[in-house]
């Protein structure tokens, strides 16, 4: 047993209806207790979702418990077949099915000798993957079904498409920013002279999953769901593909590299380089706005960064490489994928931190101090209780995290929606600081004792005024350096002679 | 439509949207502030609740998750060292006067055996072990309140009173001032409140002796109404619920009934509001309702909503305890019959698919129905309410029937041009 009072990813079952969800006309049929529908509820208010979701649930209850579900789940299924007709009915396992251990997979195969649509168990254990390792499980048992359907072992019969083109994997229903993304993804092939060949899976229909194999590559950008498909379309297909993630200026040019590479070996000429000189200089400002005198002053500042591996470790590369901050450290709470993260890392940051614990990373932001926080809304919340400014960066999310307008975070305007959320959380802090500075809020005369030891010590009436000059973001901090100082020093009080020796010491 | 003259009730499949059971938690540690509540269930539990309870989350809440693993699972783990062991981290963080623990669905089908573990551990720990099973295999959303309350009514001081007449205890858990509210209005008549199940403080449960009276305040507590019958021995008063002035001033009129009371000014009282709330009242008249049925606060508000003039179709409901609910739905019919209009029918165990096209058929002005259909149902042109609401509203007494008409009128008012959608 664990004592957990938040946790960053799902239970599997959410990864398996996201998935589900996001093809065109597919329903999942979940085998689990009342309430347990909660997604419905999620994808229609964060998603503001106009469509009924396409989830119902078998429920299993006190009748399913004695005697089994028998004919239940059989039923259900053929029920939403005539109803819907849906061309794939994905039947989803819960915590609660786990442990029953129904043979599912017999009233799967019962169920489609009655119905239209094709049915799928999702292979997904709730013990032993989370929502983001099922969401990629899915998509490639949903892709290697159809594609095993359709093409034996024999592929010579592709036919690759006339101009190159490219599948996306990956960018799915509830993802952070995704929608926006996939747009700027879509425009970004569109000025390469690239064909989307299929978006997968949001809006795709079951029955074009057959058209994967005729695009030249596949390019992932989330490394959370898709690779594992990737994997398999190479494996099966040969397909290459592309797993860098286009964010950032520097990150989105290594992966039009990537590209360039790929479509070479296929026998094509391409360069890429004028594209990229022109989109870096010209069409997107990131590049000329981390040279602009405005960021000299982000120069020395801290940052920690925390989220899913994809946009922790981009964007505290963008933070170090194209910013110039520092990035004290960064984590992840994707704990399958922690020795990518931590090579990823390795090059630039101190150190590095693998855990789903938040009360870890808030102890660890507390003794951190650093001037700005990007997270996801649980560091943004911590941000606010130590009144660090924080940007969120990476799910899970809020509903104020699906905008209506157009906020992409990868490609080239992706890269100027990422300045400005630098730049934005902080100088909130700067703007902080300044109206502490000339007293536009109250005053603020009380101290917080930020030291164990911090009763052993006295300040002085000259010394404390001084501190409550300091402003407020930075008081604690200078008083807990100040009195590290003192107990080292053995000194009991502090006066103003203390202080300013301790300053000293912590240039 | 169905024009009988009598309540008709159906039966569907259980094929409907509700929140679990134990959301509960979420209202109750906020009640009882000496509590803890720990959640004895897997991550889809957790997720739940992290995401129903929003914000809410972020304030340090005194509940937490107690996750089961695959060795728990297995049971390859000792069930009462690992909650001996998260209890006294409890113990020592929080310093509650009361663990609760809220068992699950998972619990259940594992056979954890809870109710046999606490005894001994609370023993061992010198802190309080409540029980309740608030699973959704059993229960929907704020039944998981009847398992708590129903659960704390054992633990309730059960000391003889020498008053002349037998004590009152009211069940069911409200906001302070709500709460404070009804207890003046008693007041008022004469009648004193001796405690109320929940008090805001686990240490100040309520004494119930044998033949106290208690009364309900809320329809969905019919497992606490059977405990404290058949294991305190307490008497039962059967009255419609306080929701509305006229449920309010009908409770009232009941508990001073037993107490051979004759109320004073209740008429007056009644009017006044419905008085206040004439604007509102405008507005709802002649407008049809539907309920989907998520909360088992159905019955009342559709009772409420027919005294001010609405059409109401259906009355979906997760579970009719007609017993309990007796006197309530016996004033939903002389309503109806009253304003002459059709008596509703009750639909237990919805099936949402059902419903929907019953929906599309009847065009009703307003759909009462959760989140998940919420956004939909609006798409498609009709007015919804999103159920939770209610329970999360002050709507007791007669001071806040206001409120109610807020939340419906809501929709009503909401004018923005209609774009067609779809």
């Amino acid at each position: 047993m664990k004592l957990a009072y938040w946790m960053y990813t799902g239970p599997a079952h959410i990864g398996t209806l996201r998935i589900a969800s996001s093809f065109k006309n597919v329903h999942a049929i979940m085998h689990a207790p009342l309430g347990d529908d909660y997604f419905n509820v999620m994808q229609s208010m964060l998603e503001r979702e106009k469509e009924f979701t396409p989830v119902t649930a078998s429920i299993v209850d006190r009748h399913v418990l004695a005697q089994g579900s028998k004919e239940k789940v059989i039923n259900n299924i053929t029920r939403k077949d005539k109803e819907e007709n849906p061309d794939l009915v994905i039947v989803t396992p819960t915590c609660t099915s786990s442990i029953l251990q129904e043979d599912l997979a017999n009233f799967v195969t019962r169920a489609s000798y009655n119905s239209k649509a094709d049915i799928l168990l999702a292979d997904v254990n709730h013990y032993r993957v989370n929502e983001l390792q099922a969401a990629d499980r899915t998509l490639e048992q949903i892709i290697r079904f159809y594609l095993d359907k359709e093409y034996s072992d024999t592929i010579s019969h592709i036919n690759k498409t006339k101009y190159p083109s490219v599948n996306i994997i990956g960018g799915f229903t509830l993802g952070f920013h995704n929608q926006h993304d996939l747009v700027e993804l879509k425009k970004m092939f569109k000025e390469l002279n690239i064909e989307v060949n299929l978006v997968i899976p949001e809006g795709t229909s079951v029955n074009q999953i057959k058209e994967l194999p005729r695009a030249w590559f596949n390019l992932v950008p989330y490394r959370e769901t898709g690779l594992k498909a990737a994997e398999y379309l190479n494996e099966k297909f040969k397909m290459p593909y592309v797993n860098t993630t286009p964010m950032g200026i520097q990150q989105t040019s290594v992966c039009l590299k990537e590209i360039q590479n790929i479509l070479n070996t296929e026998g094509g000429n391409y360069n890429f380089d004028e594209y990229i000189t022109r989109q870096t200089y010209f069409i997107s400002q990131a590049a000329w706005f981390a040279r602009s005198v405005d960021c000299q002053n982000l120069l020395g500042k801290k940052a920690v960064v925390f989220g899913d591996a994809t946009h922790a470790a981009n964007f505290a590369k963008i933070l170090h490489f194209e910013m110039g901050i520092e990035v004290i450290w960064a984590g992840t709470y994707c704990k399958h994928d922690a020795s990518w993260f931590q090579n990823e890392m390795s090059a630039f940051c101190k150190e590095v931190l693998i855990t789903d614990d938040y009360n870890f990373i808030a102890n660890k932001i507390t003794q951190s101090e650093p001037d700005a926080i990007f997270g996801t809304q649980m560091e943004r919340h911590i941000g606010k209780r130590m009144n660090i400014p924080c940007g969120v960066i990476s799910s899970p999310v809020h509903i104020q995290n699906f905008p209506l307008g157009y906020k992409p975070f990868l490609g080239y305007e992706g890269s100027n929606q990422i300045a400005d959320l630098i730049y934005n959380s902080f100088t909130l802090g700067m703007e902080d600081h300044l109206l502490e500075i000339f007293g536009g809020h109250e005053d603020n005369t009380e101290m917080i004792s930020s030291n164990e030891s911090s009763n052993l010590i006295t300040w002085n009436q000259n010394a404390r005024e001084e501190l409550n000059k300091i402003p407020g973001f930075v008081r604690n901090k200078v008083k807990r350096k100040t009195e590290d100082f003192a107990l080292n020093n053995q000194i009991q009080e502090i006066t103003l002679e203390v202080m300013y020796a301790a300053k000293e010491t912590n240039q | 439509m169905n024009q009988s003259k009598d309540l008709v009730f159906e039966c569907e499949t259980g094929n409907y949207h509700t929140f679990c059971p134990i959301s509960c938690v979420s209202w109750l540690y906020q009640k009882i502030e000496d509590s803890f509540f720990l959640v004895i269930g897997t991550k889809t539990c957790g997720y739940f609740l992290q995401n129903a309870m929003g914000v809410m989350i972020f304030a340090e809440p005194r509940y937490a998750m107690a996750e089961l693993e695959e060795g728990d699972i297995s049971a390859q783990l000792n069930d009462y060292q690992e909650l001996k062991r998260l209890c006294l981290e409890i113990k020592k963080d929080r310093d509650p006067s009361v663990i609760f623990w809220i068992g699950t669905c998972t619990t259940e089908i594992i056979k954890m055996d809870l109710e046999g573990i606490a005894p001994n551990l609370e023993n061992e720990i010198q802190v309080p072990i409540v029980v309740a099973r608030a699973n959704g295999l059993d229960y929907a959303f704020t039944q998981g309140e009847d398992t708590v309350l129903a659960a704390m009514a054992q633990r309730c001081p059960k000391i003889k009173s020498n008053t002349e007449k037998p004590p009152l205890i009211i069940f069911g858990s409200l906001p302070e001032l709500t709460a404070n509210q009804l207890t003046l209005e008693l007041e008022r008549q004469g009648i004193q409140v001796t405690g109320w199940l929940p008090e805001k403080k686990y240490t100040e449960l309520p004494n119930i002796p044998e033949g106290a009276y208690v009364v309900g305040v809320n329809p969905f507590l019919s497992r606490t109404a059977t405990t404290l019958m058949r294991r305190r021995k307490a008497k039962l008063i059967n009255a419609p619920f306080p929701i509305g002035p006229d449920g309010t001033r009908a409770w009232i009129e009941k508990i001073c009934s037993v107490y051979n009371i004759k109320p004073t000014a209740l008429d007056q009282r009644e009017q006044k509001i419905w008085d206040n709330l004439k604007d509102s009242l405008a507005l709802v008249k002649n407008k049809s309702v539907f309920f989907m049925g998520d909360n088992l606060l159905e019955i009342s508000i559709a009772r409420f909503l027919a005294r001010c003039g609405m059409i109401v179709y259906e009355v979906g409901i997760p579970y009719m305890d007609k017993r309990y609910q007796q006197a309530e739905l016996e004033l939903l019919k002389e309503t109806c019959i009253k304003q002459n209009s059709v008596i509703p029918r009750i639909v237990e165990k919805p099936d949402n698919y059902n419903q929907i096209d019953r929906i599309y058929d009847l065009a009703p002005d307003l759909v009462i129905t959760g989140m998940a259909h919420a956004n939909p149902l609006e798409a498609r042109n009709i007015n919804t309410k999103w159920s939770v609401e209610f329970t999360f509203a002050q709507i007791h007494g007669f001071s806040n029937a206001g409120e109610i008409l807020n939340l419906v009128t809501r929709p009503l008012k909401r004018n923005v041009a209609k774009i067609p959608l779809s």
